[in-house]
């Protein structure tokens, strides 16, 4: 899923200062499982804010708040119907890409990003989430024992650890395992050792063009577009 | 016939002993040139580090340009940390026109240990695909495939981590950077003979020249700064102690010392080829070291 977090308060009050009627609108996918822009981090927002300009008796705002099931499908952004229809601005809580949904969808409506989207991961526990993917296109996770070099070692080197490692650890942060270590020690547990001996080629970043698009196989063959 | 007078020596059976100079962050490299023209004749080959630590600095081949003007003999460091392969192959290209043959190549300090730490770490290349993009260069075509006019020749060197923790990881890394075409390496900082034996009985069965990494430590302090900072540098607890014992303002001729044993015992024992002196930020130090470990002759 995608990770992200809300952007500070302060951020986000500088960003409405120009608009009058605020819509919160909340993300039931991936921004609710990460806490950052579920419907319960758009019920906590809504309160922050109004008790904000509350405390500091400045701005004229209205809020009022809402959360689609997805952001980033316009089939789900229809549900918004009347929602919008009084309001000045979209303040939304659904990743970076929920954001341009909302803004290619509504082409007359500012929309605000809510939340800094950080990267692809997983839930390692409670409240805390880590990178495990960089989309690069070609994924080498057969080679590596199911462990990502690209995200995982801070330099997204591909032929064994730098010189750097320390007590296992990643010579740009102490706390953070050192991805070829880890892959080291899962391929011999693996008995595919041979794996890490080979040697890889520089990466192909063709695999990965701004901004890239996939078509459904199905829709390819019969020479549909889907933009 | 050798590239450079520096491969010719390495394809001697001499002790081998190289030294490296870390430029300014200015423009102003008189003491660059002091330091060349100190260490030129004392050594068979300096290299100029490149961005060391991630630090933005005077560039490495800017600092070979002056080894060659001054008649050293220069060894390009070059990371992968701050250019792509564009980048890469074109200061090869300088670096061959301009007769600095001798090619460090590495992967380089993360960004996040150096003084630009927003900065956009590159990678485009590991040391190992640098390694093998240099022997590209030299069958005279670039990385995406085209002719070049003319092709280089360096002599290309690489670096290895002895005495890491997780040896393993680390010693397939080195078999691969040997597939690749190393043909010497310069070992990161040895502070253990015992754990550099056990390397040196595993490395010895391959056809490259091995050059024991020798940092100078200049207090007990500067040692547990570089535990905790550089990184991978594991000091040794025995060698803290023996430079915490000295009275203060002695550390750094202690250091000395114990930079010159090492290197005597490396070469007395014929443990590996030669060794490769760091005196991070002393390098006006390094002829005492030659002179202590009895390596400065009339004949060098
Ligand atoms: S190799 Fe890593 S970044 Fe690439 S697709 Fe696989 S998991 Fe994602
Ligand atoms: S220490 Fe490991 S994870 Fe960190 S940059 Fe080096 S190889 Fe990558």
């Amino acid at each position: 899923m995608i990770v992200a977090e809300q952007k500070p308060l302060e951020d986000i009050i500088r960003m409405i200062v120009p608009y009058e009627r605020v819509l919160i609108l909340g993300c039931g996918t991936c921004m609710t499982v990460c806490d950052a822009g579920g419907e319960r981090e758009v019920s906590f927002l809504h309160n922050a804010l109004q008790l904000a300009q509350a405390r500091s008796g400045e701005g004229a705002h209205t809020f009022s708040e809402h959360t689609v099931k997805r952001q980033c499908d316009p089939e789900f952004l229809e549900a918004l119907g009347e929602k919008t229809a009084d309001v000045d601005v979209i303040l939304s809580l659904g990743c970076g890409i929920g954001v341009q949904a909302i803004a290619e969808y509504l082409p007359d409506m500012p929309v605000l990003p809510g939340v800094n989207t950080s990267f692809m991961g997983m839930t390692k526990e409670s409240g805390v989430w880590d990178e495990r993917c960089a989309a690069c296109g070609e994924c080498r996770l057969e080679d590596t024992g199911g462990i990502c070099p690209i995200t995982r070692c801070t330099k997204g080197i591909l032929n064994g650890p730098c010189a750097g490692v320390k007590n296992g650890k990643c010579e740009a942060n102490k706390d953070m395992d050192c991805a070829w270590i880890l892959i080291y020690q899962r391929l011999e547990r693996l008995q595919q050792l041979d794996k890490m001996r080979r040697y890889y080629p520089p990466r192909n970043f063709r695999a990965i063009p701004r901004p890239r698009r996939i078509m459904s196989k199905a829709e390819t063959v019969t020479g549909e577009s889907n933009g | 016939m050798a590239n450079s007078l520096f491969e010719e020596k390495l394809s001697s059976n001499d002790f081998i002993i190289t030294t490296e100079i870390g430029p300014p962050k200015s423009v102003d490299v008189s003491e660059v040139v002091h330091h060349i023209k100190l260490l030129k004749d004392k050594v068979d080959a300096i290299n100029i580090t490149d961005h060391q630590s991630s630090v933005m600095r005077f560039p490495s081949i800017g600092g070979c340009l002056l080894v060659r003007e001054l008649g050293g003999e220069p060894i390009l460091q070059m990371t992968c940390r701050d250019r792509n392969r564009l980048a890469l192959q074109s200061e090869l290209l300088l670096a061959y026109s301009r007769d600095i043959k001798n090619v460090l190549s590495l992967t380089g300090d993360s960004i996040d240990v150096g003084d630009h730490k927003d900065a956009k770490p590159v990678f485009d290349l590991d040391s190992v695909q640098l390694l093998k993009m240099i022997r590209t260069l030299e069958s005279g075509i670039d990385m995406g495939g085209n002719e070049l006019g003319a092709a280089p020749k360096f002599c290309i060197g690489t670096s290895v981590h002895p005495e890491a923790d997780f040896i393993e990881p680390q010693l397939i890394k080195f078999d691969k950077k040997v597939a690749a075409g190393a043909q010497f390496f310069q070992t990161q900082g040895i502070f253990d003979l015992a754990s550099f034996r056990r390397f040196m009985q595993y490395a010895s069965q391959f056809d490259v020249k091995i050059l024991a990494g020798i940092i100078v430590l200049s207090s007990a302090g500067m040692a547990r700064y570089m535990n905790n900072n550089v990184p991978g540098i594991i000091v040794a607890q025995s060698l803290i102690d023996e430079l915490a014992a000295v009275e203060k303002g002695k550390g750094l001729q202690k250091g000395i010392e114990i930079a010159a044993r090492f290197i005597k015992t490396i070469r007395e024992e014929k443990l590996c080829h030669g060794v490769h002196i760091m005196a991070v930020g002393n390098e006006n130090i390094v002829p005492d070291i030659l002179e202590a470990a009895e390596l400065v002759s009339s004949s060098r």
